[in-house]
Protein backbone atom coordinates (compact mmCIF):
# COMPACT_ATOMS: atom_id res chain seq x y z
CA UNK A 1 0.00 0.00 0.00
CA UNK A 2 2.75 2.54 1.28
CA UNK A 3 5.04 4.26 -0.97
CA UNK A 4 7.35 4.50 1.43
CA UNK A 5 9.26 3.05 4.62
CA UNK A 6 7.98 3.80 7.76
CA UNK A 7 10.59 5.00 10.57
CA UNK A 8 10.82 3.71 14.01
CA UNK A 9 10.80 6.95 16.06
CA UNK A 10 14.10 5.62 17.38
CA UNK A 11 14.99 5.73 14.04
CA UNK A 12 14.08 9.72 14.03
CA UNK A 13 15.62 10.48 16.90
CA UNK A 14 18.88 8.84 15.69
CA UNK A 15 18.82 11.53 13.19
CA UNK A 16 19.44 14.03 15.04
CA UNK A 17 23.34 14.92 16.05
CA UNK A 18 24.63 17.09 18.63
CA UNK A 19 25.43 20.59 17.86
CA UNK A 20 22.38 20.63 15.06
CA UNK A 21 20.24 23.95 13.83
CA UNK A 22 16.73 22.14 15.20
CA UNK A 23 13.65 23.39 13.41
CA UNK A 24 10.82 24.11 16.62
CA UNK A 25 7.36 24.28 15.18
CA UNK A 26 5.16 26.95 17.55
CA UNK A 27 2.43 25.69 19.79
CA UNK A 28 -0.10 25.96 17.28
CA UNK A 29 1.45 24.00 14.71
CA UNK A 30 1.98 20.30 15.51
CA UNK A 31 4.76 20.00 18.96
CA UNK A 32 6.38 16.69 18.18
CA UNK A 33 6.34 16.26 22.20
CA UNK A 34 7.10 12.26 22.17
CA UNK A 35 9.80 12.83 19.79
CA UNK A 36 11.28 15.43 22.05
CA UNK A 37 11.03 13.23 25.32
CA UNK A 38 13.25 10.43 23.62
CA UNK A 39 15.77 13.00 22.77
CA UNK A 40 16.16 14.03 26.13
CA UNK A 41 16.08 10.44 27.03
CA UNK A 42 19.07 10.16 24.47
CA UNK A 43 21.01 12.60 26.07
CA UNK A 44 21.24 15.24 23.10
CA UNK A 45 24.15 17.94 23.12
CA UNK A 46 24.52 21.04 21.98
CA UNK A 47 21.28 21.90 20.10
CA UNK A 48 20.42 25.09 18.28
CA UNK A 49 17.03 25.47 18.39
CA UNK A 50 15.19 27.82 15.39
CA UNK A 51 11.81 28.94 16.33
CA UNK A 52 8.88 29.59 13.88
CA UNK A 53 8.54 31.58 15.91
CA UNK A 54 8.32 30.74 19.48
CA UNK A 55 8.51 27.76 21.82
CA UNK A 56 6.38 26.40 24.77
CA UNK A 57 7.08 23.36 27.02
CA UNK A 58 8.98 21.91 24.29
CA UNK A 59 12.24 24.60 24.64
CA UNK A 60 11.72 24.73 28.03
CA UNK A 61 11.90 20.68 28.45
CA UNK A 62 15.02 20.51 26.01
CA UNK A 63 17.17 23.60 27.75
CA UNK A 64 16.29 22.02 31.53
CA UNK A 65 17.67 18.99 29.76
CA UNK A 66 20.43 20.65 29.84
CA UNK A 67 20.12 19.56 25.87
CA UNK A 68 20.50 23.29 24.44
CA UNK A 69 23.61 25.90 23.39
CA UNK A 70 21.47 28.38 21.62
CA UNK A 71 18.03 29.17 20.82
CA UNK A 72 16.80 31.83 18.61
CA UNK A 73 13.32 32.56 18.91
CA UNK A 74 10.66 35.47 19.10
CA UNK A 75 9.42 34.31 22.78
CA UNK A 76 9.90 31.48 24.96
CA UNK A 77 6.53 31.17 27.18
CA UNK A 78 4.21 28.63 28.55
CA UNK A 79 1.38 31.11 27.55
CA UNK A 80 -1.41 30.77 29.76
CA UNK A 81 0.90 29.16 32.39
CA UNK A 82 2.89 31.94 33.00
CA UNK A 83 7.03 32.09 32.12
CA UNK A 84 9.09 29.20 30.45
CA UNK A 85 11.37 28.40 34.41
CA UNK A 86 13.48 26.51 32.71
CA UNK A 87 14.43 29.05 29.89
CA UNK A 88 14.75 32.34 31.95
CA UNK A 89 17.14 30.54 34.85
CA UNK A 90 19.14 29.55 31.58
CA UNK A 91 19.12 32.98 30.57
CA UNK A 92 19.18 34.92 33.62
CA UNK A 93 22.72 32.52 34.62
CA UNK A 94 24.04 32.51 30.78
CA UNK A 95 24.26 28.65 29.81
CA UNK A 96 22.44 29.37 27.29
CA UNK A 97 22.68 31.56 24.43
CA UNK A 98 19.86 33.32 23.25
CA UNK A 99 19.90 35.17 19.70
CA UNK A 100 16.31 37.43 20.47
CA UNK A 101 14.32 38.23 17.50
CA UNK A 102 11.17 38.99 16.75
CA UNK A 103 8.49 36.92 14.50
CA UNK A 104 8.36 38.23 11.41
CA UNK A 105 12.48 37.65 10.92
CA UNK A 106 12.29 34.36 11.92
CA UNK A 107 9.58 33.73 9.12
CA UNK A 108 11.92 35.70 6.46
CA UNK A 109 15.11 34.36 7.23
CA UNK A 110 13.46 30.85 6.48
CA UNK A 111 11.82 32.43 3.32
CA UNK A 112 15.66 33.58 2.11
CA UNK A 113 16.21 29.81 2.34
CA UNK A 114 12.78 28.69 0.69
CA UNK A 115 14.16 30.87 -2.43
CA UNK A 116 17.96 30.12 -2.13
CA UNK A 117 18.82 33.85 -1.86
CA UNK A 118 21.01 35.23 0.63
CA UNK A 119 19.15 37.47 2.50
CA UNK A 120 15.48 39.08 2.80
CA UNK A 121 14.48 42.64 3.96
CA UNK A 122 12.23 43.38 6.16
CA UNK A 123 10.25 46.74 7.22
CA UNK A 124 10.00 47.50 10.85
CA UNK A 125 12.67 46.61 13.51
CA UNK A 126 14.75 49.63 12.96
CA UNK A 127 15.77 51.06 16.15
CA UNK A 128 14.79 48.30 18.52
CA UNK A 129 17.09 46.79 20.56
CA UNK A 130 16.54 43.29 18.63
CA UNK A 131 18.40 45.11 15.69
CA UNK A 132 21.01 46.72 17.71
CA UNK A 133 22.30 43.27 19.23
CA UNK A 134 21.92 41.37 16.34
CA UNK A 135 25.73 41.21 14.60
CA UNK A 136 23.96 38.72 11.56
CA UNK A 137 21.49 41.30 10.44
CA UNK A 138 22.70 44.62 8.39
CA UNK A 139 20.77 48.05 7.62
CA UNK A 140 21.01 49.44 3.57
CA UNK A 141 19.79 52.23 2.44
CA UNK A 142 16.78 51.30 0.06
CA UNK A 143 18.60 50.73 -3.62
CA UNK A 144 14.86 51.00 -5.15
CA UNK A 145 14.46 54.25 -4.50
CA UNK A 146 10.92 53.31 -4.69
CA UNK A 147 9.27 53.80 -1.18
CA UNK A 148 8.60 57.10 -1.43
CA UNK A 149 10.67 58.25 1.34
CA UNK A 150 13.68 59.68 1.11
CA UNK A 151 16.90 57.53 2.36
CA UNK A 152 14.52 55.20 3.64
CA UNK A 153 16.90 52.57 5.51
CA UNK A 154 15.88 49.03 5.00
CA UNK A 155 16.78 45.85 7.27
CA UNK A 156 18.30 43.18 5.78
CA UNK A 157 18.26 39.21 7.62
CA UNK A 158 20.68 36.28 6.16
CA UNK A 159 18.95 33.18 5.07
CA UNK A 160 19.10 30.49 7.97
CA UNK A 161 19.37 27.05 6.63
CA UNK A 162 17.72 24.39 9.44
CA UNK A 163 19.56 20.93 9.66
CA UNK A 164 16.85 19.18 10.49
CA UNK A 165 12.92 19.65 11.37
CA UNK A 166 10.50 17.24 13.36
CA UNK A 167 6.77 18.24 13.42
CA UNK A 168 4.10 16.17 14.35
CA UNK A 169 0.78 15.99 12.53
CA UNK A 170 -2.18 14.26 12.15
CA UNK A 171 -2.22 12.24 9.18
CA UNK A 172 -0.09 11.44 6.30
CA UNK A 173 -1.55 9.58 2.84
CA UNK A 174 -0.13 6.25 1.90
CA UNK A 175 2.36 8.25 -0.52
CA UNK A 176 3.89 9.95 2.50
CA UNK A 177 2.37 13.36 1.98
CA UNK A 178 1.26 14.96 5.56
CA UNK A 179 -1.70 17.06 6.14
CA UNK A 180 -1.11 20.11 7.80
CA UNK A 181 -4.30 22.38 7.59
CA UNK A 182 -3.41 26.31 7.36
CA UNK A 183 -0.60 25.74 9.57
CA UNK A 184 1.73 26.55 6.55
CA UNK A 185 4.63 27.70 8.76
CA UNK A 186 5.40 24.04 8.68
CA UNK A 187 5.88 24.22 4.80
CA UNK A 188 7.99 26.94 5.30
CA UNK A 189 10.17 25.36 7.78
CA UNK A 190 10.04 22.09 5.73
CA UNK A 191 11.24 24.07 2.51
CA UNK A 192 14.35 25.37 4.65
CA UNK A 193 15.38 22.22 6.42
CA UNK A 194 18.02 19.67 4.92
CA UNK A 195 15.73 16.89 6.58
CA UNK A 196 12.30 17.05 7.61
CA UNK A 197 11.05 14.17 9.82
CA UNK A 198 7.26 14.04 10.82
CA UNK A 199 5.21 11.61 13.57
CA UNK A 200 1.73 11.63 12.77
CA UNK A 201 -1.41 9.97 14.57
CA UNK A 202 -1.91 7.79 11.72
CA UNK A 203 -1.98 6.87 7.96
CA UNK A 204 -4.23 6.74 5.48
CA UNK A 205 -4.74 4.56 2.95
CA UNK A 206 -6.00 7.86 0.15
CA UNK A 207 -4.07 10.39 -2.13
CA UNK A 208 -4.38 13.40 -0.88
CA UNK A 209 -3.62 15.14 -4.38
CA UNK A 210 -7.14 13.40 -5.49
CA UNK A 211 -9.08 15.43 -4.04
CA UNK A 212 -8.39 19.47 -4.42
CA UNK A 213 -8.99 20.50 -0.99
CA UNK A 214 -6.53 18.00 0.62
CA UNK A 215 -4.12 18.57 -2.24
CA UNK A 216 -4.00 22.71 -0.74
CA UNK A 217 -3.84 20.99 2.75
CA UNK A 218 -0.86 19.09 2.41
CA UNK A 219 2.74 19.48 2.44
CA UNK A 220 3.94 16.90 -0.09
CA UNK A 221 6.18 13.87 0.04
CA UNK A 222 9.02 15.18 -1.49
CA UNK A 223 9.94 17.40 1.65
CA UNK A 224 9.70 14.58 4.14
CA UNK A 225 12.72 12.43 4.67
CA UNK A 226 10.74 9.53 7.61
CA UNK A 227 7.94 9.51 8.75
CA UNK A 228 6.35 7.50 12.47
CA UNK A 229 3.27 6.79 13.65
CA UNK A 230 3.29 8.00 16.97
CA UNK A 231 -0.26 8.34 18.59
CA UNK A 232 -1.10 11.21 20.72
CA UNK A 233 2.48 12.48 19.78
CA UNK A 234 1.98 16.39 20.65
CA UNK A 235 0.66 15.49 23.75
CA UNK A 236 0.88 17.62 26.15
CA UNK A 237 0.35 20.19 23.96
CA UNK A 238 -2.57 20.62 21.46
CA UNK A 239 -3.01 19.32 17.79
CA UNK A 240 -5.08 21.50 15.74
CA UNK A 241 -8.45 20.11 14.65
CA UNK A 242 -7.54 16.91 16.12
CA UNK A 243 -6.97 17.23 20.34
CA UNK A 244 -6.78 20.00 22.22
CA UNK A 245 -3.89 20.85 24.73
CA UNK A 246 -4.06 18.83 27.74
CA UNK A 247 -4.02 22.30 30.04
CA UNK A 248 -4.01 20.20 33.71
CA UNK A 249 -0.40 18.72 32.38
CA UNK A 250 0.81 22.00 31.20
CA UNK A 251 0.37 23.62 34.70
CA UNK A 252 1.47 20.75 36.24
CA UNK A 253 4.46 20.85 34.33
CA UNK A 254 4.64 25.07 34.70
CA UNK A 255 4.57 24.37 38.29
CA UNK A 256 6.83 21.75 38.74
CA UNK A 257 9.00 23.16 36.89
CA UNK A 258 9.65 26.29 38.67
CA UNK A 259 12.39 25.05 40.63
CA UNK A 260 15.32 22.73 39.48
CA UNK A 261 14.50 19.95 41.30
CA UNK A 262 10.62 20.05 41.07
CA UNK A 263 11.97 19.92 37.37
CA UNK A 264 14.20 16.95 37.44
CA UNK A 265 11.64 15.30 39.50
CA UNK A 266 9.07 15.91 36.92
CA UNK A 267 11.05 14.71 34.01
CA UNK A 268 12.71 11.49 36.04
CA UNK A 269 8.52 10.52 36.66
CA UNK A 270 7.53 11.23 32.69
CA UNK A 271 10.91 9.79 31.30
CA UNK A 272 10.88 7.14 32.91
CA UNK A 273 7.46 5.50 33.76
CA UNK B 1 -25.60 45.38 40.19
CA UNK B 2 -22.67 48.14 39.46
CA UNK B 3 -20.68 46.83 42.48
CA UNK B 4 -20.49 43.39 41.14
CA UNK B 5 -18.39 44.58 38.44
CA UNK B 6 -15.07 42.69 37.73
CA UNK B 7 -11.80 44.83 37.26
CA UNK B 8 -11.30 43.14 33.58
CA UNK B 9 -14.76 43.28 32.63
CA UNK B 10 -14.64 46.99 33.01
CA UNK B 11 -11.22 47.28 30.78
CA UNK B 12 -12.83 45.06 28.07
CA UNK B 13 -15.86 47.27 28.16
CA UNK B 14 -13.18 50.60 28.03
CA UNK B 15 -11.12 48.48 25.04
CA UNK B 16 -14.40 48.08 22.97
CA UNK B 17 -15.09 51.62 23.39
CA UNK B 18 -11.69 52.30 21.18
CA UNK B 19 -12.53 49.48 18.30
CA UNK B 20 -15.99 51.46 17.35
CA UNK B 21 -14.03 53.02 13.96
CA UNK B 22 -12.16 49.64 13.09
CA UNK B 23 -13.09 47.03 10.21
CA UNK B 24 -10.44 44.92 11.46
CA UNK B 25 -8.93 44.03 14.42
CA UNK B 26 -6.19 41.30 14.85
CA UNK B 27 -5.34 40.08 18.84
CA UNK B 28 -1.70 38.65 19.73
CA UNK B 29 -0.54 36.02 22.09
CA UNK B 30 -1.52 36.18 25.75
CA UNK B 31 -4.58 38.39 25.33
CA UNK B 32 -7.79 37.33 27.06
CA UNK B 33 -8.71 40.97 27.78
CA UNK B 34 -8.43 42.40 24.36
CA UNK B 35 -9.58 39.19 22.85
CA UNK B 36 -13.02 39.17 24.69
CA UNK B 37 -12.75 43.06 23.97
CA UNK B 38 -12.42 42.30 20.15
CA UNK B 39 -15.29 39.97 19.85
CA UNK B 40 -17.71 42.37 22.37
CA UNK B 41 -17.04 45.27 19.60
CA UNK B 42 -17.99 42.73 16.75
CA UNK B 43 -21.07 41.71 18.27
CA UNK B 44 -21.69 45.16 19.40
CA UNK B 45 -21.33 46.35 15.74
CA UNK B 46 -23.52 43.77 13.83
CA UNK B 47 -26.47 45.69 16.03
CA UNK B 48 -25.32 48.81 14.33
CA UNK B 49 -25.33 46.94 10.93
CA UNK B 50 -21.66 47.77 10.90
CA UNK B 51 -18.79 44.77 10.09
CA UNK B 52 -15.90 44.14 12.29
CA UNK B 53 -13.51 41.64 11.31
CA UNK B 54 -11.95 39.79 14.30
CA UNK B 55 -8.53 38.14 14.08
CA UNK B 56 -7.56 36.04 17.16
CA UNK B 57 -4.40 34.65 16.76
CA UNK B 58 -4.66 32.00 19.50
CA UNK B 59 -7.75 30.65 18.05
CA UNK B 60 -8.89 28.10 15.37
CA UNK B 61 -11.98 29.47 15.24
CA UNK B 62 -11.70 33.20 15.05
CA UNK B 63 -8.76 33.52 13.16
CA UNK B 64 -9.00 34.48 9.35
CA UNK B 65 -5.75 33.04 8.34
CA UNK B 66 -4.55 30.47 5.81
CA UNK B 67 -0.85 31.36 5.48
CA UNK B 68 0.59 30.16 8.00
CA UNK B 69 2.00 32.35 11.33
CA UNK B 70 3.60 34.82 8.75
CA UNK B 71 0.28 36.13 7.15
CA UNK B 72 -0.55 38.26 10.23
CA UNK B 73 2.48 40.22 9.54
CA UNK B 74 2.23 40.25 5.85
CA UNK B 75 -1.75 41.37 6.35
CA UNK B 76 -0.50 44.24 9.12
CA UNK B 77 2.21 45.24 6.67
CA UNK B 78 -0.46 45.80 3.63
CA UNK B 79 -2.62 48.00 6.06
CA UNK B 80 -5.07 45.21 6.51
CA UNK B 81 -5.28 45.48 10.24
CA UNK B 82 -6.09 48.92 12.02
CA UNK B 83 -5.67 47.68 15.42
CA UNK B 84 -3.54 45.24 17.28
CA UNK B 85 -2.57 45.27 20.89
CA UNK B 86 0.98 45.17 22.44
CA UNK B 87 1.76 44.44 26.29
CA UNK B 88 5.05 45.13 27.83
CA UNK B 89 7.42 44.26 31.06
CA UNK B 90 7.76 47.71 31.24
CA UNK B 91 6.62 50.78 29.12
CA UNK B 92 8.34 54.09 29.25
CA UNK B 93 7.00 57.72 28.89
CA UNK B 94 8.23 57.73 24.95
CA UNK B 95 6.02 54.64 24.73
CA UNK B 96 8.90 52.55 24.26
CA UNK B 97 7.93 48.75 25.12
CA UNK B 98 10.35 46.20 26.79
CA UNK B 99 9.09 42.30 26.03
CA UNK B 100 12.60 40.75 26.89
CA UNK B 101 13.10 41.18 30.63
CA UNK B 102 14.86 43.57 33.10
CA UNK B 103 18.73 44.58 33.84
CA UNK B 104 21.02 45.06 31.36
CA UNK B 105 20.72 42.87 28.09
CA UNK B 106 22.36 40.88 27.61
CA UNK B 107 22.87 40.19 31.65
CA UNK B 108 19.23 40.02 32.44
CA UNK B 109 18.27 39.87 35.99
CA UNK B 110 14.90 38.67 35.03
CA UNK B 111 14.09 37.22 32.06
CA UNK B 112 10.56 37.34 30.32
CA UNK B 113 9.46 35.46 27.49
CA UNK B 114 10.77 37.95 24.34
CA UNK B 115 9.30 40.59 21.87
CA UNK B 116 7.22 38.11 20.00
CA UNK B 117 6.23 40.55 17.11
CA UNK B 118 6.13 43.71 18.26
CA UNK B 119 9.10 45.23 16.52
CA UNK B 120 7.07 44.95 12.95
CA UNK B 121 3.61 45.15 14.47
CA UNK B 122 4.46 48.67 16.04
CA UNK B 123 5.37 50.07 13.04
CA UNK B 124 2.53 49.33 10.28
CA UNK B 125 -0.76 48.99 12.59
CA UNK B 126 -2.24 52.65 12.78
CA UNK B 127 -3.82 51.71 15.99
CA UNK B 128 -1.84 49.94 18.78
CA UNK B 129 -3.00 50.16 21.82
CA UNK B 130 -0.99 48.87 24.92
CA UNK B 131 -2.15 47.14 27.39
CA UNK B 132 -0.35 46.56 30.97
CA UNK B 133 -2.65 45.63 34.00
CA UNK B 134 -0.18 46.45 36.39
CA UNK B 135 0.09 50.11 37.17
CA UNK B 136 2.96 50.43 39.26
CA UNK B 137 6.56 52.01 38.98
CA UNK B 138 8.08 48.93 38.51
CA UNK B 139 6.03 48.72 34.87
CA UNK B 140 5.49 51.95 34.02
CA UNK B 141 9.44 53.26 34.26
CA UNK B 142 10.84 56.13 32.66
CA UNK B 143 13.13 54.75 30.60
CA UNK B 144 12.72 51.28 29.46
CA UNK B 145 15.72 48.72 30.24
CA UNK B 146 15.16 46.83 26.70
CA UNK B 147 13.62 48.70 23.88
CA UNK B 148 11.40 44.90 21.68
CA UNK B 149 9.68 47.98 19.57
CA UNK B 150 10.57 52.32 19.71
CA UNK B 151 7.52 54.30 20.06
CA UNK B 152 8.96 56.54 17.41
CA UNK B 153 11.30 56.67 14.72
CA UNK B 154 13.22 59.22 12.63
CA UNK B 155 11.37 60.78 9.50
CA UNK B 156 13.44 58.53 7.21
CA UNK B 157 11.51 55.35 8.64
CA UNK B 158 8.95 53.61 7.06
CA UNK B 159 6.13 54.02 10.02
CA UNK B 160 2.23 54.25 9.10
CA UNK B 161 1.78 52.89 12.24
CA UNK B 162 2.36 53.20 16.41
CA UNK B 163 0.94 54.08 20.00
CA UNK B 164 -2.51 55.44 20.20
CA UNK B 165 -3.45 54.52 23.58
CA UNK B 166 -2.38 52.87 27.45
CA UNK B 167 -4.71 50.94 28.89
CA UNK B 168 -3.63 49.86 32.50
CA UNK B 169 -6.21 48.93 35.27
CA UNK B 170 -6.17 52.60 36.85
CA UNK B 171 -5.96 54.28 33.58
CA UNK B 172 -6.15 55.39 30.33
CA UNK B 173 -3.49 57.44 28.62
CA UNK B 174 -3.72 58.64 25.09
CA UNK B 175 -0.27 59.08 23.22
CA UNK B 176 0.51 61.91 21.21
CA UNK B 177 2.51 61.42 18.70
CA UNK B 178 4.26 65.28 17.84
CA UNK B 179 5.43 65.60 21.73
CA UNK B 180 6.54 62.35 22.08
CA UNK B 181 4.61 62.30 25.32
CA UNK B 182 1.06 59.81 27.05
CA UNK B 183 -1.43 62.44 28.08
CA UNK B 184 -3.95 61.33 31.00
CA UNK B 185 -7.44 60.57 29.68
CA UNK B 186 -9.93 58.61 31.53
CA UNK B 187 -9.35 57.11 35.16
CA UNK B 188 -10.53 54.21 37.13
CA UNK B 189 -13.25 54.62 39.38
CA UNK B 190 -11.39 55.07 43.25
CA UNK B 191 -8.56 56.84 41.27
CA UNK B 192 -7.48 60.47 41.68
CA UNK B 193 -4.74 61.69 39.89
CA UNK B 194 -2.46 62.16 42.55
CA UNK B 195 -2.76 58.61 42.58
CA UNK B 196 -1.88 57.79 39.01
CA UNK B 197 0.95 60.61 39.30
CA UNK B 198 2.32 58.49 42.55
CA UNK B 199 2.37 55.17 40.35
CA UNK B 200 3.87 56.07 36.99
CA UNK B 201 7.32 56.21 36.66
CA UNK B 202 7.28 58.53 34.34
CA UNK B 203 5.72 62.36 33.40
CA UNK B 204 2.48 62.93 31.68
CA UNK B 205 0.18 65.45 30.95
CA UNK B 206 -3.45 65.48 31.98
CA UNK B 207 -6.06 65.78 29.19
CA UNK B 208 -8.48 68.61 29.58
CA UNK B 209 -10.94 66.23 28.99
CA UNK B 210 -10.02 64.07 31.76
CA UNK B 211 -13.21 61.80 32.91
CA UNK B 212 -14.28 58.30 34.83
CA UNK B 213 -13.83 55.25 33.08
CA UNK B 214 -17.86 54.25 32.46
CA UNK B 215 -19.03 51.01 33.51
CA UNK B 216 -20.55 48.70 30.89
CA UNK B 217 -24.30 49.42 30.78
CA UNK B 218 -26.26 45.97 31.68
CA UNK B 219 -26.92 45.63 28.22
CA UNK B 220 -23.26 44.95 27.46
CA UNK B 221 -22.64 42.98 30.55
CA UNK B 222 -25.45 40.96 29.84
CA UNK B 223 -23.98 39.90 25.65
CA UNK B 224 -20.08 39.99 27.76
CA UNK B 225 -21.38 37.32 30.60
CA UNK B 226 -23.40 35.50 28.08
CA UNK B 227 -21.97 35.63 24.85
CA UNK B 228 -18.71 36.52 24.75
CA UNK B 229 -17.18 34.75 27.65
CA UNK B 230 -17.87 31.12 25.85
CA UNK B 231 -16.41 32.40 23.08
CA UNK B 232 -12.92 33.49 24.96
CA UNK B 233 -13.07 29.87 26.32
CA UNK B 234 -12.64 28.13 23.66
CA UNK B 235 -8.95 29.79 23.35
CA UNK B 236 -8.10 31.12 26.74
CA UNK B 237 -9.88 29.02 29.10
CA UNK B 238 -7.93 29.08 32.11
CA UNK B 239 -8.98 33.08 32.21
CA UNK B 240 -12.58 32.31 31.20
CA UNK B 241 -12.73 29.81 34.07
CA UNK B 242 -10.78 32.40 36.63
CA UNK B 243 -13.22 35.31 35.98
CA UNK B 244 -16.77 33.93 35.04
CA UNK B 245 -16.31 30.53 36.18
CA UNK B 246 -17.24 28.70 33.06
Amino acid sequence: MKSFDELSLKEIVNEVKDGCILGVPADYSGVPMEFTKRLIKKGIKDLKLYCLPLTTIQGDMLIGSGCVSEIEAAAVTLGEFGLAPRFSEAVENGSILIKDSTCPALHAQLQATEKSVPFMPLRGVIGSDIQKHRKDWCIIENPMKSSGVLNEPILLLPAVQLDILVFHASCADRNGNIQIGRRRELATLAHASKKVFVTVEKILDTDFFEDELSAATCLPGLYINGISIVKNGAWPCALPGVYPADNKEIKKYSLAAKTKQGFDDYMNQSLFI
Amino acid sequence: MNSDIKREELLISQLADLLVNDKHVAVGAASPIPGAAALLAKEEAKLNNKRLRVTILHSNKYNNFTDGARELFDCAAQGRIDTFFLGGVQIDGQANINLVGTGTYPKIEKRFPGSFGSALMYFVVPQIILFREEHSPRTLVDQVDFISAPGASDENIYRPGGPKYLITNRALFKFNKDLKKFSLLKLNQNQTIQDIKELTGFKFDISENISDMLNPDTTRLKTLRDKIAPMVSEFYPEFTNRIWGI
